[in-house]
């Protein structure tokens, strides 16, 4: 699972209100090559939560991302989106699991899929 | 098609290892799939620009509907209820992201982030009760109600969907519409009941040049008409349909509801789908004072 789907995903468990970000338990990453478009990374740019990006990918052991946001001048720069774009799409977690911030409740993590089945009581 | 896999089993025990294999190494499903997922990113009318987008895959299953995605440059989110599924998935390296999960409990994505999600053969197995804690119009409401939420302004949403009745289509039409879509179903091929297939094209956000459907096709390949009226003409492929906005109620001086009233109610509830009556001469007919 990649962070750009991380950032995307929180928790729908009955009676949460706030299940972004969803926390990570690191068991393994791995890195994969993906084709560079800053078109995309631009785009995605305006969805991402900032903050929650840096976090999971300090999580996943990459360090790179700036705290704050950018402003325009920095987002333009190559260096920056190239970081953007190997923490965004070539980190993956293979094995561990994702946490609701709120209940603490689990999802694991096997091959990359995250299990979002949520249990009979909490729908 | 002699019978329907959703009558055979949930849609996680039905596409297990086997029949997972099964149905992803059919070549005849492989050019199906591919085909429909074509015609679907066609109907999403994404800006040409070249950007790649994010996108949905609903029901991905083995990922041959985002292989189609994938090829077009887009980067995809694809979920599904059946594990075998998505491991034949990530044997086939399906480049999306791949989720474990139930659409009818709610997608779970933040608001405005998709722009746009397509699901091919997949809402049919939402209509079904496949546990007894399930209630179909919830989970439907679950699923278009999150869906709405998570897709960008202007975003469309098509689905390609094989529904067992009229009932099952209105079902899933009006449970669309209660969250708030506009849109509407395109019928391919509507004469030919081999290539017949049903595309529900959902739009978020008010009416615009946009969202307007688009042509349907028709065998000898022309297009039809684009008449926006749900009549009942025969070549009628394109419906549309819109969000009911509640109007401000007035008070009514009438005296009391005539037979008129009472057999278009009927009328309207029949195409709901309910089990209505049949209208007789006795339908509405004056009762005695103290009945």
């Amino acid at each position: 699972m990649r962070l750009l789907t991380h950032n995307m995903l929180s928790s729908n468990i009955k009676g949460v209100t706030n299940g972004f970000p969803l926390g990570i338990e690191v068991e393994k990453v791995i890195e994969k090559q993906v084709d560079f478009n800053p078109d995309f990374l631009k785009n995605m740019l305006l969805k991402i939560e900032w903050k929650a990006l840096v976090d999971a990918s300090r999580s996943l052991g990459y360090a790179e991302l700036p705290e704050e946001a950018p402003e325009s001048s920095v987002i333009d720069s190559d260096d920056f989106l190239r970081k953007l774009h190997h923490a965004l799409l070539e980190l993956h977690l293979e094995e561990g699991a994702l946490v609701c911030p709120q209940t603490g409740r689990k999802f694991p993590v096997n091959k990359g899929i995250p299990n979002m089945l949520l249990h009979e009581d909490e729908v | 098609m002699s019978s329907r896999p959703e009558l055979k089993a949930p849609p996680e025990i039905f596409y297990d290892d086997v029949e997972a294999r099964k149905y992803t190494y059919s070549s005849r499903i492989i050019e199906i799939q591919a085909k429909l997922s074509e015609r679907a990113l066609e109907l999403l009318a994404l800006p040409n620009d070249g950007v790649p987008r994010l996108l949905l895959d609903i029901g991905c299953g083995s990922g041959l509907s985002g292989e189609t995605l994938s090829e077009n440059g887009h980067q995809w989110i694809g979920l599904d209820i059946s594990l075998s599924m998505l491991d034949i998935a990530l044997e086939r390296e399906a480049e999306g992201d791949l989720l474990l999960k139930d659409m009818g409990q709610g997608l779970g994505l933040r608001s405005g982030v998709i722009d746009g999600a397509i699901s091919i053969s997949a809402v049919q197995w939402l209509c079904n009760a496949d546990k007894s804690s399930h209630e179909p119009r919830l989970r439907l409401k679950a699923f278009f109600g999150s869906l709405y939420r998570c897709l960008a302004r202007g975003a469309r949403a098509v689905f390609q969907v094989y529904p067992e009745s009229l009932a099952q289509r209105e079902l899933i039409l009006s449970s669309a519409m209660r969250a708030g879509f506009a849109g509407g179903v395109v019928v391919d091929y509507p004469h030919s009941s081999k290539s017949r297939k049903e595309y529900l094209v959902l739009t978020c956000g008010p009416p615009s040049i946009n969202t307007e459907l688009p042509k349907a096709k028709l065998e000898d390949e022309e297009s039809c008409s684009d008449d926006e009226s749900s009549g009942e003409e025969e070549n009628q492929t394109v419906c549309i349909a819109d969000r009911h906005r509640p109007r401000k109620k007035q008070k009514t001086t009438k005296k009391g509801k005539g037979r008129e009233w009472v057999l278009k109610k009927k009328e309207q509830m029949r195409r709901k789908g309910n089990a209505v009556p049949l209208d007789t001469r006795y339908t509405a007919r004056k009762r005695k004072a103290r009945f």
